[in-house]
């Protein structure tokens, strides 16, 4: 269970209560409930198969939960929508695997994610005006890949694919980013740059990061939840997290 | 219609190598059947007729050959006054006895006038020999004789009938005797009781015969009287028939049921192979159709061997196919994964592109090598014949073995897949195959084996169609479409859901066909399936989590 | 402003055409072919060396009319990785609209000389003609039904299907037998379209003689004049944001959806449209060849138009047409010189195009400057990367 936020009045952006999601029998999501407040940066960490991809899904309108309400902003209950519904909404989702449109520019995926009218007869004579490539530019710059703007996004080499989806989640100016695993298969270097990076989105966007490394977590200084078996196990600052007894014994083993 | 032509020939000559046969079993003398015999050879046309009648009464077995002589014209009467059965022999003929069937000799031409008849004689003939074929030793004469009875009910057949059911000992023949004699006694009978038991008695038949004599009775002549005269024997027949008709409702249905999974064995038989190409492996195997195809040609090749070398075996040669056509079809399903196939996993549209090329180029090849036509495969001769079931619901032999083999082909395949090191290999690989490769599973050849299991299963499938379908090179392309739809509709991956799904299919085809016949059932079954898949994409058996997606 | 080098969808509105090289080639060769072809077949003579035989211009006239075909699948394949394999179901619909129209302008100069009903009906005995042909009679209508009847099977068969994600290999399926469902029903008598025979023996369209040399060069400079107009829409649809959105969905379709939009209305969009030209392209086939018949919903017949594009070059809109032209000229050759090597051909270059030729003609051979061009362009931007294209659907 979580436990109530303490110092904050402001009502939350996301919360989860009693979610349960099963796969023929397997329960993917126990019970979960936790919620995020705006502007927070929140780290999640647990083990494999302990529900973190599949609390995305239910989430971003992937997979319907058996039982339990997520309501966005206080009034949208995200379990009655598909997921363009929920993006336009104002939440946006990085995938495990860096997804990015292979076959187009940097800039076209930018200008795809772009948030604008997504009906299909205003996409066929769409134009850019000056507005929207200013904001591209400003995209292109915090993701670092303004010298990369012409390159097909597909030779990109893997970070700055990870980098470019998340620029595409800027793009759509979502008030909620769920950041699924950002810094897998980084280096080093590019995983402090990501690390700051987030901590430049958060603040005016909630983030939600997915992640399993620990150094990375830490180094974001957020509250941090662990989850297991489909429930949260633990909630707080990472010290905190990292001395309780279950944590230990579910990383650990016993 | 030559077909027909042909099967009413061989259907004749069984019915009459069967009447020899009997004819030559001893039977009781009667000690004036000589003198009958010698009057059918008498000038006067009555004489005849009472010797044919007297004859029919005797139930004397010998009876048959004497009056089928006669119907066959093959009867004489010598100058001499002897009756005999000639044969003709060059300018003369060989010569029986009619009485004793004992050698007569031979006779020229000229010293032999042949026995007449004419219509009311034939028919009388007939009558006696269908009176004398109920006293006969083979059961299934009997009950065909009596059932030639129920259709024609002559009066006279009464007594006869009376002393056949007396003297019966077959339940299944008694029964059908008793029925014709109630049928002809309602016919003919003065007594309402005699005739209220008769319709009882009918009662207790769903058949067409019974149900159009009772309706015979309840209906109206042209001038608005009602056929039959007695009213409460009207009633008891109105009430009879409906009975039956509920009865024949029920048979009617099983029939039908016994039709759609027949054809769901078919589709079965197709689309299993499927189940692992597709189901297991993730390939979309446009050659299916081709293996089963060539599995049908394995069939025909090792039939042509079995007429050329081992006619007396002829029977074996299906036992043999089997394997055959799992080699064959197998080693080409290999060829084709090594060749091909394996360069173009993940790429599932391209995968059906190249196979549809090579389903091409198989059906050429084999039109190029066997010619465009349908070859002849036969039946052996314990997959002829049929169980019939009242009601006039056939139950052809070859169907039932259909059905058997295909059940049969899923529970080995499910063996394999379960219980074998090879299936726990194959299961591996197509879960996760770096995680297989690197336990040391070599997935190459897990994958071709698989497929050659695939492949394999289709062309045994084939050796099945080519015992009800025509053998030509387009045989796998009525199938193609088929099996897909039971694979996807059953489920990808899932052997249940394809027997399920291939069930389903068969059996909503067939009652839908009496519904909106043949073609219009077919198109109804696919648009079904089409819709079906809007509502789970997955199929009937899906499996469901993370595992599914990607 | 900045401006970004390399990037689509920038300039003005018209550019979308001018920057297609390819493409200007062409609608070049259409409009020479459109005026060239006509006048060589009815002003030379016919000894002349000059002179296009009348065959040849109905011959070229169905090649073009593949090639509009082509272009349909290609459209969805290509830029949507939807493959189709029951396009011919919205061909051979086209088809029989036509062929209605036509069938209507017969008159009666029909065998049994009946002029409210067409011979087929006569013979079975039907006494007035179905609900479904009335109106057919206009050629307005006609040209209406066209369009309307594939676009509107298109579009009940795509809202079913793309709202409920059946994708990839089950869509190719299902296609295949919706294309096979039509076929089994038109081969029967009493749905009203001739059964085994199709409709056929037409007479004139708008009052000009089939069989007229002028009447097939009209027919002619007609379907160039709907290839070209196809052409130029197909690369407007593909060449705008909405183009880009497409390609989106074939390479990441979910995170299409997850930055927002709905890729089951853009993918219904695209094939309705794709099936309209389809529609299109069987209107202009059955004049040319003189008949329609069930055979044309074949699902083998759709899988045939699935390897011209592939041989051209997936994902191009010339190479389409060029793959089109090439495989139907070969079949011509084949089926007239060595008829039964011909199956073998084509099965052939189904495995040798998905084996060795992945991205077609257009992709792969260097001799053709514009994709060589282009080539060179992305093998200067990324090493090392191959076919990233999206050779998968």
């Amino acid at each position: 269970m979580a436990e109530p936020a303490t110092g904050s009045s402001r009502a939350p952006i996301l919360y989860l209560d009693g979610v349960n999601v099963t796969f023929d029998g397997f329960r993917a999501l126990n019970n979960l409930s936790f919620y995020v407040e705006p502007g927070e940066l929140r780290a999640i960490i647990g083990p494999n198969g302990a529900g973190k991809t599949t609390m995305m899904d239910v989430i971003t309108g992937k997979t319907r939960p058996d039982s339990g309400e997520v309501v966005f902003r206080g009034s949208h209950d995200l379990t009655r929508m598909d997921e363009a519904r929920i993006a336009n909404l104002g939440i946006g989702r990085k995938f495990q695997k860096p997804t990015v449109f292979e076959s187009h520019s940097v800039f076209d995926n930018l200008e795809l994610a772009l948030a604008c009218d997504r009906r299909a007869r205003a996409t066929l004579f769409a134009k850019l005006d000056g507005e929207d490539r200013d904001r591209i530019a400003e995209v292109l710059e915090i993701t670092r890949l303004t010298d990369h703007a012409g390159r097909v996004a597909g030779d990109l080499s893997h970070g700055q694919k990870q980098w470019l989806e998340i620029g595409m989640l800027l793009m759509q100016a979502p008030e909620l980013l769920l950041v699924d695993e950002p810094v897998a298969g980084m280096t080093d270097a590019e995983t402090e740059q990501t690390a700051a990076l987030l901590h430049e989105i958060s603040g005016k966007h909630s983030v939600v990061v997915v992640e399993h490394d620990m150094e990375f977590v830490r180094s974001l200084g957020s509250r941090v939840t662990v989850l297991h078996e489909g429930s949260v196990l633990a909630e707080g600052a990472m010290d905190k997290v990292q001395a309780d007894e279950r944590v230990i014994e579910v990383y650990l083993g016993r | 219609m030559r077909r027909f032509v042909t099967l009413f020939v061989v259907a004749l000559c069984l019915v009459l190598s069967a009447v020899t046969a009997f004819a030559q079993a001893p039977a009781a003398q009667g000690p004036d059947f000589a003198a009958l015999v010698k009057h059918l050879g008498g000038k006067s046309f009555a004489a005849r007729l009472n010797a044919v009648r007297a004859l029919g009464e005797t139930g004397d077995a010998r009876a048959v050959r004497v009056l089928e002589a006669m119907l066959g014209r093959n009867l004489y009467a010598t100058t001499d006054g002897r009756v005999v059965i000639g044969e003709k022999k060059g300018d003369a003929y060989a010569l029986r006895d009619a009485a004793t069937g004992a050698d007569a000799g031979s006779a020229p031409s000229g010293e032999l006038s042949m026995v007449r008849t004419n219509n009311r004689l034939r028919n009388e003939i007939n009558s006696a020999l269908g009176t004398l074929v109920l006293m006969s030793d083979d059961p299934d004469r009997r009950r065909k004789a009596a059932v030639e009875v129920f259709k024609s009910r002559p009066k006279d057949a009464i007594p006869a009938l009376e002393r056949a059911v007396a003297r019966e000992t077959d339940a299944g023949v008694k029964q059908t005797m008793a029925l014709a004699l109630a049928a002809t006694r309602l016919e003919h009978g003065a007594d309402r009781a005699e005739r209220l038991d008769a319709v009882r008695m009918l009662e207790g038949s769903a058949d067409d015969e019974t149900t159009a004599l009772l309706r015979g009775l309840v209906s109206r002549r042209a001038d608005g009287g009602f056929s039959e005269a007695d009213e409460v024997v009207r009633a008891a027949a109105q009430k009879a028939l409906t009975v039956i008709e509920s009865r024949r409702e029920m048979w009617d249905f099983a029939g039908k049921l016994f039709q759609g999974v027949s054809l769901g064995s078919v589709l079965l038989l197709a689309a299993i192979g499927l189940a692992i190409t597709f189901g297991v492996m993730g390939v979309i195997n446009m050659a299916h159709g081709e293996m089963v195809m060539l599995g049908a040609y394995t069939t025909f090749v090792i039939q042509e061997i079995f007429r050329a070398y081992a006619p007396d075996a002829f029977d074996a040669s299906i036992v043999v196919a089997i394997p055959a056509a799992f080699c064959v079809a197998g080693a080409f399903g290999i060829a084709i994964e090594r060749g091909i196939i394996r360069f173009l996993y993940g790429r599932p549209l391209e995968t059906l592109l190249a196979t549809w090329g090579l389903s091409l180029i198989l059906q050429q090849l084999v039109r190029t090598v066997f010619g465009p036509t349908n070859r002849e495969v036969g039946n052996p001769s314990w997959m002829t014949g049929a169980i019939e079931l009242p009601g006039g619901v056939l139950l052809t032999h070859n169907r039932l073995w259909i059905i058997l083999f295909s059940l049969a082909v899923l529970g080995m395949l499910a063996l394999v897949l379960k219980r074998t090191q090879f299936g726990l290999q194959m299961r591996a690989v197509t879960q996760n195959r770096r995680m297989a490769g690197a336990m040391g599973i070599p997935t190459g050849r897990v994958d071709a084996m698989t497929f050659g299991l695939g492949s394999g299963i289709a062309g045994v499938g084939g050796v099945a169609l080519s015992q009800i379908d025509n053998v030509s090179p387009n045989l796998g392309q009525t199938y193609i479409v088929n099996s897909f739809m039971v694979v996807v509709f059953g489920g990808v991956g899932n052997l249940l859901g394809t027997l399920v799904g291939a069930t389903t299919l068969g059996v909503v085809n067939k009652f839908l066909e009496s519904w909106s016949g043949a073609v219009m059932a077919k198109i109804l079954v696919l648009v079904a399936v089409i819709l079906f898949i809007q509502k789970r994409p997955t199929g009937l058996f899906a499996l469901k989590g993370r595992a599914v997606e990607q | 402003m900045s401006a970004f080098p390399g990037t689509q969808g920038t300039g003005p509105m018209s550019g979308f055409l001018m920057r297609d090289k390819g493409g200007m080639v062409l609608l070049a060769i259409l409009a020479v072919a459109a005026v060239a072809v006509p006048l060589s077949n009815l002003l030379l003579p016919p000894g002349s060396p000059f002179h296009v035989p009348g065959y040849m211009v109905s011959l070229v006239g169905k090649y073009l009319c593949f090639a509009l075909l082509a272009l349909s699948v290609d459209l969805i394949w290509g830029f949507c990785g939807i493959l189709s394999l029951g396009h011919g179901a919205f061909f051979a619909l086209g088809g029989y609209a036509m062929g209605m129209h036509l069938m209507r302008q017969i008159g009666d100069r029909s065998v049994y000389g009946n002029a409210g009903l067409p011979d087929f009906m006569v013979f079975l005995n039907w006494k007035e003609l179905p609900w479904y042909w009335h109106g057919f009679d206009s050629f307005t209508f006609a040209m209406l039904m066209v369009i309307a009847v594939p676009g509107a099977l298109a579009f009940v068969f795509g809202w079913l299907t793309f709202r409920s994600r059946v994708t990839g290999v089950y869509l190719s399926i299902i296609s295949q037998a919706m294309t096979y469902a039509l076929m089994l029903a038109f081969f029967r008598n009493d749905m009203g379209f001739g059964g085994n025979n199709g409709l056929t023996d037409f007479k004139e369209l708008l009052g000009y003689d089939l069989q007229a040399p002028a009447t097939r060069a009209g027919l002619f400079v007609a379907t160039c004049v709907a290839l070209a107009a196809g052409y130029v829409l197909c690369r407007f649809i593909t060449s705008s944001k909405l183009g880009r959105i497409l390609i989106g969905i074939r390479d990441a379709e979910s995170r299409v959806r997850f930055l927002g939009y709905r890729p089951e209305y853009y993918k219904l969009f695209l094939f309705t449209v794709s099936a309209c030209l389809a529609g299109v392209a069987g209107a202009l086939y059955v004049p040319q060849v003189g008949i329609i018949n069930p055979g044309e919903f074949a699902p083998a017949a759709s899988i045939e138009i699935v390897i011209w594009v592939a041989i051209g070059g997936r994902g191009s809109l010339y190479g389409a047409v060029l793959g089109a032209i090439l495989v139907n000229y070969g079949k011509s050759y084949f089926t007239g010189a060595m008829p039964d090597a011909w199956l073998f051909v084509l099965g052939g270059l189904f495995v040798a195009v998905t084996l060795f030729l992945p991205r077609g003609i257009v992709g792969t051979l260097p001799a053709f400057p514009f994709a060589a061009w282009r080539r060179r362009e992305r093998l200067k931007l990324a090493p090392g990367q191959a076919a990233g294209g999206g050779t998968d659907g």
